[in-house]
Protein backbone atom coordinates (compact mmCIF):
# COMPACT_ATOMS: atom_id res chain seq x y z
CA UNK A 1 0.00 0.00 0.00
CA UNK A 2 2.49 2.41 0.84
CA UNK A 3 4.59 1.07 -1.61
CA UNK A 4 2.26 1.98 -4.40
CA UNK A 5 1.76 5.75 -2.90
CA UNK A 6 5.72 6.14 -3.10
CA UNK A 7 5.97 4.88 -6.64
CA UNK A 8 3.19 7.55 -7.66
CA UNK A 9 4.50 9.79 -6.33
CA UNK A 10 7.98 8.99 -7.93
CA UNK A 11 6.26 9.44 -11.18
CA UNK A 12 4.20 12.32 -10.58
CA UNK A 13 7.47 13.84 -9.47
CA UNK A 14 9.32 13.08 -12.68
CA UNK A 15 6.13 14.54 -14.79
CA UNK A 16 6.49 18.00 -12.43
CA UNK A 17 10.42 18.46 -13.07
CA UNK A 18 9.94 17.77 -17.03
CA UNK A 19 7.09 19.69 -17.20
CA UNK A 20 8.82 22.71 -15.38
CA UNK A 21 12.05 21.90 -17.57
CA UNK A 22 10.09 22.16 -20.45
CA UNK A 23 8.02 25.67 -19.72
CA UNK A 24 10.89 27.48 -18.34
CA UNK A 25 13.03 26.53 -21.97
CA UNK A 26 9.70 27.50 -23.54
CA UNK A 27 9.99 30.71 -21.61
CA UNK A 28 13.67 31.65 -22.18
CA UNK A 29 12.91 30.82 -26.36
CA UNK A 30 10.23 33.60 -25.78
CA UNK A 31 12.07 36.11 -24.13
CA UNK A 32 15.34 36.25 -27.17
CA UNK A 33 12.66 36.27 -29.46
CA UNK A 34 11.33 39.79 -31.15
CA UNK A 35 7.46 40.62 -30.19
CA UNK A 36 5.06 43.34 -30.73
CA UNK A 37 1.55 43.18 -29.26
CA UNK A 38 -1.29 45.88 -31.02
CA UNK A 39 -4.77 45.91 -29.92
CA UNK A 40 -7.39 47.83 -31.17
CA UNK A 41 -9.82 48.85 -33.93
CA UNK A 42 -11.75 46.40 -35.60
CA UNK A 43 -11.89 48.46 -38.90
CA UNK A 44 -8.29 48.50 -39.72
CA UNK A 45 -7.48 45.18 -37.82
CA UNK A 46 -6.89 43.42 -41.36
CA UNK A 47 -5.01 45.97 -42.53
CA UNK A 48 -2.39 46.01 -39.84
CA UNK A 49 -2.41 42.08 -40.06
CA UNK A 50 -1.44 42.25 -43.84
CA UNK A 51 1.24 44.86 -42.84
CA UNK A 52 2.57 42.41 -40.23
CA UNK A 53 2.79 39.36 -42.04
CA UNK A 54 4.64 41.31 -45.29
CA UNK A 55 6.73 42.69 -42.95
CA UNK A 56 7.65 39.31 -40.77
CA UNK A 57 7.97 37.46 -43.36
CA UNK A 58 11.81 39.01 -43.83
CA UNK A 59 12.19 37.92 -40.29
CA UNK A 60 11.48 35.16 -39.11
CA UNK A 61 12.32 35.99 -35.09
CA UNK A 62 9.58 38.48 -35.33
CA UNK A 63 6.35 37.64 -33.34
CA UNK A 64 3.74 40.63 -33.67
CA UNK A 65 0.16 39.30 -31.71
CA UNK A 66 -2.69 41.17 -33.22
CA UNK A 67 -6.58 41.76 -31.50
CA UNK A 68 -9.41 43.60 -32.20
CA UNK A 69 -11.93 45.34 -30.17
CA UNK A 70 -12.47 48.38 -31.00
CA UNK A 71 -10.28 51.78 -30.58
CA UNK A 72 -11.33 52.39 -27.32
CA UNK A 73 -10.16 49.14 -26.53
CA UNK A 74 -6.55 49.82 -27.88
CA UNK A 75 -6.62 53.08 -25.69
CA UNK A 76 -7.46 50.95 -22.79
CA UNK A 77 -4.68 48.63 -23.41
CA UNK A 78 -1.79 51.40 -24.00
CA UNK A 79 -3.29 53.12 -20.83
CA UNK A 80 -2.54 49.67 -19.38
CA UNK A 81 0.65 49.20 -20.27
CA UNK A 82 -0.56 45.87 -21.99
CA UNK A 83 0.49 46.55 -26.02
CA UNK A 84 2.84 48.37 -28.12
CA UNK A 85 0.80 49.78 -30.49
CA UNK A 86 -3.21 50.93 -30.27
CA UNK A 87 -4.86 50.52 -33.45
CA UNK A 88 -7.15 53.96 -34.00
CA UNK A 89 -10.34 55.14 -36.02
CA UNK A 90 -10.30 57.93 -34.27
CA UNK A 91 -7.86 60.25 -32.97
CA UNK A 92 -6.72 59.53 -28.92
CA UNK A 93 -8.66 61.88 -26.65
CA UNK A 94 -7.34 64.31 -23.49
CA UNK A 95 -8.53 62.07 -21.11
CA UNK A 96 -6.87 58.98 -22.61
CA UNK A 97 -3.71 60.81 -23.15
CA UNK A 98 -3.58 62.14 -19.32
CA UNK A 99 -4.49 58.53 -17.87
CA UNK A 100 -1.80 57.40 -20.08
CA UNK A 101 0.89 59.62 -18.87
CA UNK A 102 -0.32 59.45 -15.10
CA UNK A 103 1.11 55.79 -16.14
CA UNK A 104 3.92 57.23 -17.31
CA UNK A 105 3.48 56.25 -21.08
CA UNK A 106 3.69 58.46 -23.96
CA UNK A 107 1.70 57.73 -26.61
CA UNK A 108 3.14 58.73 -30.22
CA UNK A 109 0.47 59.31 -32.95
CA UNK A 110 1.27 57.99 -36.42
CA UNK A 111 -1.61 58.79 -39.01
CA UNK A 112 -1.53 55.56 -41.88
CA UNK A 113 -4.29 55.95 -44.42
CA UNK A 114 -7.57 57.11 -44.76
CA UNK A 115 -11.56 55.63 -44.90
CA UNK A 116 -14.37 56.43 -46.30
CA UNK A 117 -17.56 55.71 -44.22
CA UNK A 118 -20.26 54.87 -46.16
CA UNK A 119 -24.16 54.77 -44.97
CA UNK A 120 -25.61 51.86 -46.33
CA UNK A 121 -29.40 50.27 -47.36
CA UNK A 122 -30.64 46.70 -48.51
CA UNK A 123 -30.18 46.44 -52.29
CA UNK A 124 -34.51 46.77 -52.42
CA UNK A 125 -34.35 49.75 -50.64
CA UNK A 126 -35.30 52.10 -53.39
CA UNK A 127 -33.50 55.32 -51.46
CA UNK A 128 -30.45 56.04 -53.56
CA UNK A 129 -29.15 59.07 -51.45
CA UNK A 130 -29.81 61.76 -48.71
CA UNK A 131 -28.41 65.37 -47.68
CA UNK A 132 -25.92 65.04 -44.54
CA UNK A 133 -28.89 66.60 -41.98
CA UNK A 134 -30.92 63.86 -43.55
CA UNK A 135 -28.22 60.93 -42.29
CA UNK A 136 -28.04 63.02 -39.31
CA UNK A 137 -31.87 62.88 -38.68
CA UNK A 138 -32.01 59.26 -38.77
CA UNK A 139 -29.46 57.99 -36.61
CA UNK A 140 -31.02 60.88 -34.12
CA UNK A 141 -34.15 59.12 -34.48
CA UNK A 142 -36.10 62.42 -35.60
CA UNK A 143 -36.95 60.94 -38.92
CA UNK A 144 -38.71 57.45 -38.05
CA UNK A 145 -39.79 56.38 -41.00
CA UNK A 146 -38.91 55.22 -44.92
CA UNK A 147 -41.93 57.02 -46.45
CA UNK A 148 -40.51 60.40 -45.76
CA UNK A 149 -37.53 59.47 -47.19
CA UNK A 150 -39.75 58.26 -50.66
CA UNK A 151 -39.65 55.03 -50.12
CA UNK A 152 -42.14 52.17 -48.23
CA UNK A 153 -44.31 52.97 -45.21
CA UNK A 154 -41.96 51.17 -43.02
CA UNK A 155 -39.89 51.84 -40.10
CA UNK A 156 -36.08 52.23 -40.47
CA UNK A 157 -34.10 50.11 -37.89
CA UNK A 158 -31.07 51.90 -37.16
CA UNK A 159 -27.79 50.07 -37.02
CA UNK A 160 -24.83 51.52 -34.84
CA UNK A 161 -21.65 50.47 -33.83
CA UNK A 162 -20.76 49.82 -29.73
CA UNK A 163 -19.93 52.12 -27.32
CA UNK A 164 -16.38 51.58 -27.61
CA UNK A 165 -15.73 51.48 -31.36
CA UNK A 166 -13.99 54.58 -33.12
CA UNK A 167 -16.63 54.32 -35.85
CA UNK A 168 -19.44 55.23 -33.93
CA UNK A 169 -17.27 57.79 -31.89
CA UNK A 170 -16.44 59.30 -35.38
CA UNK A 171 -19.67 59.49 -36.67
CA UNK A 172 -21.12 60.69 -33.54
CA UNK A 173 -18.83 63.52 -33.52
CA UNK A 174 -18.72 64.48 -36.96
CA UNK A 175 -22.33 63.54 -38.26
CA UNK A 176 -24.58 64.17 -35.51
CA UNK A 177 -23.13 66.29 -33.62
CA UNK A 178 -21.43 68.50 -37.14
CA UNK A 179 -17.81 68.30 -35.05
CA UNK A 180 -19.40 70.61 -33.04
CA UNK A 181 -17.25 69.66 -29.28
CA UNK A 182 -19.98 71.25 -27.09
CA UNK A 183 -23.15 69.62 -29.21
CA UNK A 184 -24.83 67.23 -26.85
CA UNK A 185 -26.80 65.23 -29.41
CA UNK A 186 -26.84 61.83 -29.33
CA UNK A 187 -27.70 58.20 -31.26
CA UNK A 188 -31.50 57.39 -31.23
CA UNK A 189 -31.74 55.11 -28.00
CA UNK A 190 -33.39 53.07 -30.69
CA UNK A 191 -30.58 52.81 -32.32
CA UNK A 192 -29.14 48.95 -32.49
CA UNK A 193 -25.81 48.66 -31.39
CA UNK A 194 -24.10 45.97 -32.79
CA UNK A 195 -21.01 44.20 -32.37
CA UNK A 196 -19.05 44.19 -35.16
CA UNK A 197 -18.92 46.04 -39.05
CA UNK A 198 -19.93 42.57 -40.00
CA UNK A 199 -22.70 41.96 -37.88
CA UNK A 200 -24.36 45.25 -39.02
CA UNK A 201 -23.59 44.07 -42.63
CA UNK A 202 -24.94 40.48 -42.26
CA UNK A 203 -28.33 42.29 -40.83
CA UNK A 204 -29.09 44.67 -43.52
CA UNK A 205 -28.55 42.33 -46.62
CA UNK A 206 -31.42 40.31 -45.13
CA UNK A 207 -33.02 43.24 -43.72
CA UNK A 208 -34.78 46.31 -46.39
CA UNK A 209 -35.78 48.26 -43.42
CA UNK A 210 -32.14 48.24 -41.97
CA UNK A 211 -29.91 51.41 -42.34
CA UNK A 212 -25.99 51.22 -41.18
CA UNK A 213 -22.79 52.36 -41.56
CA UNK A 214 -19.33 50.60 -42.00
CA UNK A 215 -16.08 51.42 -43.85
CA UNK A 216 -15.92 51.04 -47.37
CA UNK A 217 -13.82 48.05 -47.20
CA UNK A 218 -17.01 46.26 -46.57
CA UNK A 219 -18.85 46.96 -49.61
CA UNK A 220 -20.39 44.17 -51.21
CA UNK A 221 -22.98 43.34 -53.54
CA UNK A 222 -25.50 42.34 -51.06
CA UNK A 223 -25.65 46.18 -49.85
CA UNK A 224 -26.04 49.35 -51.38
CA UNK A 225 -24.21 52.32 -50.83
CA UNK A 226 -25.96 55.56 -49.69
CA UNK A 227 -24.94 58.95 -52.06
CA UNK A 228 -24.66 61.58 -49.38
CA UNK A 229 -24.67 65.19 -50.10
CA UNK A 230 -22.73 67.90 -47.66
CA UNK A 231 -26.15 69.74 -47.82
CA UNK A 232 -29.09 70.65 -49.78
CA UNK A 233 -28.31 71.51 -53.43
CA UNK A 234 -24.70 70.18 -53.97
CA UNK A 235 -23.86 67.05 -55.66
CA UNK A 236 -24.57 63.35 -54.33
CA UNK A 237 -21.56 61.64 -54.24
CA UNK A 238 -21.01 57.67 -53.88
CA UNK A 239 -18.12 56.68 -51.54
CA UNK A 240 -15.61 55.52 -53.31
CA UNK A 241 -11.51 55.68 -53.23
CA UNK A 242 -11.07 58.55 -55.45
CA UNK A 243 -14.19 60.67 -53.86
CA UNK A 244 -12.23 60.09 -50.63
CA UNK A 245 -8.70 61.03 -51.46
CA UNK A 246 -10.20 63.99 -53.33
CA UNK A 247 -12.28 65.20 -50.09
CA UNK A 248 -15.46 64.96 -51.97
CA UNK A 249 -17.34 62.73 -50.15
CA UNK A 250 -18.09 64.08 -47.17
CA UNK A 251 -17.92 61.05 -44.60
CA UNK A 252 -13.85 60.40 -44.39
CA UNK A 253 -11.81 59.92 -41.08
CA UNK A 254 -7.68 59.35 -40.71
CA UNK A 255 -6.89 56.11 -39.54
CA UNK A 256 -4.44 55.76 -36.99
CA UNK A 257 -1.48 53.80 -35.18
CA UNK A 258 -0.45 54.73 -31.55
CA UNK A 259 2.77 53.73 -30.57
CA UNK A 260 3.41 53.31 -26.60
CA UNK A 261 7.22 54.73 -27.33
CA UNK A 262 8.75 56.68 -29.71
CA UNK A 263 11.90 54.70 -28.94
CA UNK A 264 10.89 51.46 -29.21
CA UNK A 265 12.96 50.19 -32.63
CA UNK A 266 10.73 46.84 -33.52
CA UNK A 267 7.75 49.26 -33.27
CA UNK A 268 9.30 52.29 -35.75
CA UNK A 269 10.44 49.99 -38.31
CA UNK A 270 6.93 48.14 -38.82
CA UNK A 271 5.02 51.28 -38.88
CA UNK A 272 7.86 52.81 -41.51
CA UNK A 273 7.28 49.83 -43.35
CA UNK A 274 3.19 50.73 -43.22
CA UNK A 275 3.91 54.09 -44.29
CA UNK A 276 6.33 53.30 -47.25
CA UNK A 277 5.00 52.61 -50.45
CA UNK A 278 4.79 49.27 -50.47
CA UNK A 279 2.46 49.59 -46.71
CA UNK A 280 0.40 52.01 -48.49
CA UNK A 281 -0.32 49.70 -51.78
CA UNK A 282 -1.68 47.56 -49.27
CA UNK A 283 -3.76 49.78 -47.83
CA UNK A 284 -5.40 50.51 -51.02
CA UNK A 285 -5.77 46.77 -51.82
CA UNK A 286 -7.83 46.25 -48.42
CA UNK A 287 -9.99 48.97 -50.09
CA UNK A 288 -9.19 51.98 -47.91
CA UNK A 289 -7.78 55.21 -48.86
CA UNK A 290 -3.68 56.10 -49.01
CA UNK A 291 -2.44 58.81 -47.33
CA UNK A 292 -1.21 59.77 -50.83
CA UNK A 293 -1.81 58.86 -54.74
CA UNK A 294 0.79 56.78 -55.78
CA UNK B 1 -3.66 2.00 12.93
CA UNK B 2 -1.76 5.30 13.31
CA UNK B 3 -1.31 5.99 9.74
CA UNK B 4 -5.02 5.15 8.91
CA UNK B 5 -5.79 8.28 11.55
CA UNK B 6 -3.81 10.38 9.83
CA UNK B 7 -5.14 10.00 6.05
CA UNK B 8 -8.71 10.08 7.73
CA UNK B 9 -7.95 13.41 9.52
CA UNK B 10 -6.23 15.11 6.00
CA UNK B 11 -8.99 13.56 3.74
CA UNK B 12 -11.52 15.12 6.66
CA UNK B 13 -9.93 18.63 6.32
CA UNK B 14 -10.02 18.11 2.60
CA UNK B 15 -13.56 17.45 2.36
CA UNK B 16 -14.04 20.43 4.82
CA UNK B 17 -11.49 22.69 2.17
CA UNK B 18 -13.98 21.79 -0.48
CA UNK B 19 -16.89 22.55 1.37
CA UNK B 20 -15.89 25.73 2.46
CA UNK B 21 -14.46 27.04 -0.73
CA UNK B 22 -17.42 27.20 -2.70
CA UNK B 23 -18.71 29.89 0.21
CA UNK B 24 -15.76 31.30 0.00
CA UNK B 25 -15.56 32.16 -3.04
CA UNK B 26 -18.80 34.04 -3.30
CA UNK B 27 -18.24 35.84 -0.58
CA UNK B 28 -14.79 36.47 -2.28
CA UNK B 29 -16.89 38.12 -5.53
CA UNK B 30 -19.63 39.46 -3.97
CA UNK B 31 -17.03 41.74 -2.13
CA UNK B 32 -14.87 42.24 -5.08
CA UNK B 33 -18.41 43.43 -6.68
CA UNK B 34 -18.70 45.87 -3.42
CA UNK B 35 -15.61 47.18 -4.00
CA UNK B 36 -15.75 48.10 -7.00
CA UNK B 37 -19.38 49.18 -7.69
CA UNK B 38 -20.52 50.84 -4.31
CA UNK B 39 -17.54 54.04 -5.23
CA UNK B 40 -19.72 54.41 -8.36
CA UNK B 41 -22.57 55.72 -5.92
CA UNK B 42 -20.42 57.95 -4.30
CA UNK B 43 -20.63 60.03 -7.91
CA UNK B 44 -23.95 59.14 -9.04
CA UNK B 45 -27.04 58.62 -7.06
CA UNK B 46 -28.72 55.27 -6.87
CA UNK B 47 -31.93 56.94 -7.90
CA UNK B 48 -30.49 58.10 -11.43
CA UNK B 49 -28.90 55.25 -11.98
CA UNK B 50 -31.90 52.61 -11.62
CA UNK B 51 -34.71 54.95 -12.76
CA UNK B 52 -32.42 57.05 -15.38
CA UNK B 53 -33.75 56.33 -18.80
CA UNK B 54 -30.43 56.98 -20.78
CA UNK B 55 -27.26 54.94 -21.03
CA UNK B 56 -24.34 57.01 -22.53
CA UNK B 57 -21.65 55.94 -20.89
CA UNK B 58 -19.23 57.44 -23.36
CA UNK B 59 -20.62 60.85 -23.74
CA UNK B 60 -19.62 63.72 -21.88
CA UNK B 61 -21.54 63.91 -19.34
CA UNK B 62 -22.26 60.52 -19.28
CA UNK B 63 -25.53 59.13 -18.50
CA UNK B 64 -25.73 55.90 -17.20
CA UNK B 65 -29.38 55.43 -16.29
CA UNK B 66 -29.78 51.54 -16.51
CA UNK B 67 -33.91 51.38 -16.45
CA UNK B 68 -34.14 50.37 -19.90
CA UNK B 69 -31.45 47.89 -19.27
CA UNK B 70 -32.80 46.44 -16.49
CA UNK B 71 -36.77 46.60 -18.51
CA UNK B 72 -34.85 44.72 -21.26
CA UNK B 73 -33.55 41.80 -18.97
CA UNK B 74 -36.93 41.51 -17.78
CA UNK B 75 -38.78 41.26 -21.09
CA UNK B 76 -36.27 38.62 -22.44
CA UNK B 77 -36.64 36.72 -18.95
CA UNK B 78 -40.36 36.73 -18.69
CA UNK B 79 -40.68 35.86 -22.33
CA UNK B 80 -38.88 32.68 -21.87
CA UNK B 81 -40.32 31.93 -18.85
CA UNK B 82 -43.48 31.88 -20.38
CA UNK B 83 -42.28 29.84 -23.28
CA UNK B 84 -40.48 27.59 -21.56
CA UNK B 85 -42.42 27.23 -18.15
CA UNK B 86 -45.73 25.46 -19.54
CA UNK B 87 -43.33 23.54 -22.00
CA UNK B 88 -41.09 22.38 -19.53
CA UNK B 89 -43.40 21.08 -16.46
CA UNK B 90 -45.50 19.49 -19.62
CA UNK B 91 -42.45 17.84 -20.58
CA UNK B 92 -40.98 16.50 -17.19
CA UNK B 93 -44.95 14.74 -16.25
CA UNK B 94 -45.20 13.09 -19.72
CA UNK B 95 -41.24 12.06 -19.33
CA UNK B 96 -41.93 10.70 -15.71
CA UNK B 97 -45.81 9.77 -15.54
CA UNK B 98 -46.75 8.71 -19.05
CA UNK B 99 -43.97 7.75 -21.61
CA UNK B 100 -42.59 4.26 -22.01
CA UNK B 101 -39.61 3.13 -20.59
CA UNK B 102 -37.29 3.04 -23.98
CA UNK B 103 -38.86 6.66 -24.96
CA UNK B 104 -38.14 7.92 -21.62
CA UNK B 105 -34.11 7.04 -21.63
CA UNK B 106 -34.16 8.77 -24.89
CA UNK B 107 -36.02 12.13 -23.84
CA UNK B 108 -34.49 12.47 -20.83
CA UNK B 109 -30.90 12.39 -22.01
CA UNK B 110 -31.78 14.32 -25.55
CA UNK B 111 -32.77 17.01 -23.51
CA UNK B 112 -30.34 17.08 -20.98
CA UNK B 113 -27.94 17.37 -24.20
CA UNK B 114 -29.52 20.26 -24.78
CA UNK B 115 -27.93 21.51 -21.49
CA UNK B 116 -24.57 20.88 -22.91
CA UNK B 117 -24.81 23.30 -25.79
CA UNK B 118 -22.77 26.20 -25.41
CA UNK B 119 -24.86 29.47 -25.47
CA UNK B 120 -22.69 30.96 -28.73
CA UNK B 121 -23.60 28.28 -30.81
CA UNK B 122 -27.33 29.24 -29.74
CA UNK B 123 -26.81 32.55 -30.03
CA UNK B 124 -25.73 32.17 -33.50
CA UNK B 125 -28.07 29.57 -34.81
CA UNK B 126 -30.89 32.26 -34.04
CA UNK B 127 -28.78 35.14 -35.71
CA UNK B 128 -28.84 33.48 -39.00
CA UNK B 129 -32.32 30.98 -38.59
CA UNK B 130 -34.83 32.68 -36.37
CA UNK B 131 -33.89 36.30 -36.50
CA UNK B 132 -34.65 36.79 -40.46
CA UNK B 133 -37.87 34.19 -40.29
CA UNK B 134 -39.38 36.53 -36.74
CA UNK B 135 -39.21 39.92 -39.03
CA UNK B 136 -41.10 38.52 -41.97
CA UNK B 137 -43.50 36.25 -39.59
CA UNK B 138 -44.89 38.93 -37.53
CA UNK B 139 -44.19 41.75 -40.05
CA UNK B 140 -41.61 43.72 -37.71
CA UNK B 141 -38.88 46.07 -38.95
CA UNK B 142 -36.15 44.05 -37.44
CA UNK B 143 -35.64 40.04 -35.97
CA UNK B 144 -33.08 41.07 -33.52
CA UNK B 145 -35.89 41.47 -30.98
CA UNK B 146 -36.62 40.89 -27.16
CA UNK B 147 -38.95 37.89 -28.20
CA UNK B 148 -36.30 36.23 -30.49
CA UNK B 149 -34.08 36.20 -27.34
CA UNK B 150 -36.64 34.78 -25.36
CA UNK B 151 -37.05 32.07 -27.65
CA UNK B 152 -33.92 30.74 -27.71
CA UNK B 153 -33.11 31.84 -24.63
CA UNK B 154 -36.44 28.81 -23.38
CA UNK B 155 -34.57 26.41 -25.14
CA UNK B 156 -31.80 26.95 -22.57
CA UNK B 157 -33.91 27.32 -19.71
CA UNK B 158 -35.68 24.09 -20.62
CA UNK B 159 -33.13 21.42 -19.43
CA UNK B 160 -32.84 22.88 -15.84
CA UNK B 161 -36.64 22.72 -15.48
CA UNK B 162 -37.16 19.77 -16.93
CA UNK B 163 -34.74 17.97 -15.10
CA UNK B 164 -35.49 19.35 -11.35
CA UNK B 165 -39.51 19.18 -11.99
CA UNK B 166 -38.73 15.51 -13.52
CA UNK B 167 -37.17 14.62 -9.83
CA UNK B 168 -39.59 16.58 -7.62
CA UNK B 169 -42.50 14.41 -9.73
CA UNK B 170 -41.02 11.31 -9.46
CA UNK B 171 -40.16 11.98 -6.06
CA UNK B 172 -44.04 11.99 -4.64
CA UNK B 173 -44.56 8.80 -2.98
CA UNK B 174 -46.36 5.95 -5.04
CA UNK B 175 -48.76 5.62 -2.13
CA UNK B 176 -50.52 8.89 -2.76
CA UNK B 177 -51.20 8.08 -6.86
CA UNK B 178 -52.28 4.40 -5.72
CA UNK B 179 -54.93 5.66 -3.19
CA UNK B 180 -56.13 8.17 -6.15
CA UNK B 181 -56.45 4.96 -8.47
CA UNK B 182 -58.05 3.12 -6.19
CA UNK B 183 -60.71 5.85 -5.00
CA UNK B 184 -61.32 5.71 -8.99
CA UNK B 185 -59.84 8.75 -10.40
CA UNK B 186 -58.33 8.68 -13.88
CA UNK B 187 -54.66 9.11 -14.42
CA UNK B 188 -54.84 12.71 -16.05
CA UNK B 189 -57.02 13.36 -12.37
CA UNK B 190 -54.66 12.24 -10.51
CA UNK B 191 -51.66 13.91 -12.48
CA UNK B 192 -53.56 17.13 -11.99
CA UNK B 193 -55.45 16.93 -8.62
CA UNK B 194 -52.81 14.67 -6.48
CA UNK B 195 -49.04 14.88 -8.29
CA UNK B 196 -49.07 18.47 -9.44
CA UNK B 197 -49.79 20.20 -6.29
CA UNK B 198 -47.19 17.60 -4.13
CA UNK B 199 -44.60 18.12 -6.49
CA UNK B 200 -45.50 21.67 -6.57
CA UNK B 201 -42.63 23.05 -4.42
CA UNK B 202 -40.07 21.46 -6.85
CA UNK B 203 -41.62 22.67 -10.01
CA UNK B 204 -41.39 26.19 -8.09
CA UNK B 205 -37.49 25.84 -7.38
CA UNK B 206 -37.37 24.14 -11.13
CA UNK B 207 -38.62 27.31 -12.96
CA UNK B 208 -36.72 29.53 -10.39
CA UNK B 209 -33.11 27.99 -11.71
CA UNK B 210 -34.38 28.12 -14.93
CA UNK B 211 -34.98 31.67 -14.74
CA UNK B 212 -31.75 32.22 -13.04
CA UNK B 213 -29.87 30.52 -15.89
CA UNK B 214 -31.99 32.98 -18.16
CA UNK B 215 -31.46 36.43 -16.62
CA UNK B 216 -27.43 36.04 -16.50
CA UNK B 217 -27.27 34.77 -19.95
CA UNK B 218 -25.13 37.08 -21.82
CA UNK B 219 -23.49 35.45 -25.18
CA UNK B 220 -26.93 34.30 -27.33
CA UNK B 221 -28.63 37.61 -25.70
CA UNK B 222 -25.81 39.74 -27.12
CA UNK B 223 -26.29 38.27 -30.26
CA UNK B 224 -30.08 38.31 -30.96
CA UNK B 225 -31.98 41.36 -28.98
CA UNK B 226 -30.28 43.62 -31.02
CA UNK B 227 -28.85 45.87 -27.78
CA UNK B 228 -31.01 49.32 -28.18
CA UNK B 229 -31.06 50.88 -24.57
CA UNK B 230 -34.42 52.17 -25.25
CA UNK B 231 -36.84 51.11 -23.04
CA UNK B 232 -38.92 48.38 -25.05
CA UNK B 233 -43.03 48.99 -25.60
CA UNK B 234 -43.28 45.61 -26.65
CA UNK B 235 -41.83 41.93 -26.73
CA UNK B 236 -41.44 42.56 -30.41
CA UNK B 237 -38.81 45.74 -30.04
CA UNK B 238 -35.04 45.48 -30.09
CA UNK B 239 -33.66 45.22 -25.70
CA UNK B 240 -30.52 45.66 -24.31
CA UNK B 241 -30.02 43.30 -21.35
CA UNK B 242 -27.68 44.35 -18.56
CA UNK B 243 -25.00 41.07 -19.13
CA UNK B 244 -24.75 42.18 -22.96
CA UNK B 245 -24.05 45.80 -21.73
CA UNK B 246 -21.29 44.64 -18.93
CA UNK B 247 -19.52 41.74 -21.91
CA UNK B 248 -19.56 44.56 -24.62
CA UNK B 249 -18.36 47.20 -22.86
CA UNK B 250 -16.26 45.65 -19.84
CA UNK B 251 -12.91 45.57 -22.88
CA UNK B 252 -13.50 49.31 -23.73
CA UNK B 253 -12.95 50.86 -20.17
CA UNK B 254 -10.30 51.96 -18.61
CA UNK B 255 -9.71 50.63 -14.71
CA UNK B 256 -11.36 52.48 -12.18
CA UNK B 257 -12.84 55.15 -14.63
CA UNK B 258 -16.65 56.57 -14.00
CA UNK B 259 -18.33 53.94 -16.93
CA UNK B 260 -15.89 51.11 -15.38
CA UNK B 261 -17.38 51.34 -11.79
CA UNK B 262 -20.81 51.50 -13.35
CA UNK B 263 -20.25 48.52 -15.02
CA UNK B 264 -19.91 46.80 -11.95
CA UNK B 265 -22.50 48.61 -10.31
CA UNK B 266 -24.66 46.94 -13.01
CA UNK B 267 -23.00 43.71 -11.68
CA UNK B 268 -23.99 44.24 -8.44
CA UNK B 269 -28.01 44.69 -9.20
CA UNK B 270 -27.70 41.33 -10.98
CA UNK B 271 -25.85 39.38 -8.18
CA UNK B 272 -28.53 40.65 -6.49
CA UNK B 273 -31.54 39.88 -8.78
CA UNK B 274 -30.03 36.43 -9.32
CA UNK B 275 -29.29 35.94 -5.22
CA UNK B 276 -33.06 36.92 -4.81
CA UNK B 277 -33.97 34.13 -7.09
CA UNK B 278 -31.95 31.50 -5.68
CA UNK B 279 -33.17 32.01 -2.04
CA UNK B 280 -36.70 31.77 -3.32
CA UNK B 281 -35.74 28.71 -4.93
CA UNK B 282 -33.79 27.16 -1.98
CA UNK B 283 -36.57 28.42 0.02
CA UNK B 284 -39.17 25.89 -2.19
CA UNK B 285 -36.64 23.11 -2.26
CA UNK B 286 -36.43 22.82 1.78
CA UNK B 287 -39.89 22.75 1.79
CA UNK B 288 -39.98 19.84 -0.55
CA UNK B 289 -37.65 17.78 1.63
CA UNK B 290 -39.91 17.98 4.90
Amino acid sequence: MKNRVIRISVVALCFLTFGCSKESRDNAALAKSKSIQIKGSDTIVNLVQKWAEDYSSTDASLNIGITGGGSGTGFAAIINGTCDIAMSSRSIEEAEIKQAEGNKIHPFEYKVGLDGLMVIVNPKNPVVQLTLDQVRNIFMGNIKNWKELGGPDKKIVILSRESNSGTHMFFKEHVIRKGNKKSKDEFSPKALLMSSSQAIVNEISQNPNALGYVGIGYMSAELKAIAIAKKKGDKFVSPDIDSVLSDKYPISRPLFLYASSKDNKLVNALIAYALSDQGQKTVRKLDFVPLRKL
Amino acid sequence: MFSRKVTDSIIEKLIFASGIAAILLVSLIFFFLLREGLGFFSEYSIKDFITGHFWYPTSKPAAFGILSLIMGSLFVTLGAAVIAVPVGVMAAFYISEVAPVSVRDVLKSGIELLAAIPSVVIGFIGMVTLVPLVRVMFDIPTGLSAFSGSLMLAFMAMPTIVSISEDAIRSVPWTYKEAALSLGATKWQTMYRIVLPAAAPGILAAVMLGIGRVIGETMAVMMITGNAAAIPESIFDPVRTMTATIAAEMGETVKGSMHYKGLFAIGLVLFVITFIINFIADTFLNRVKK
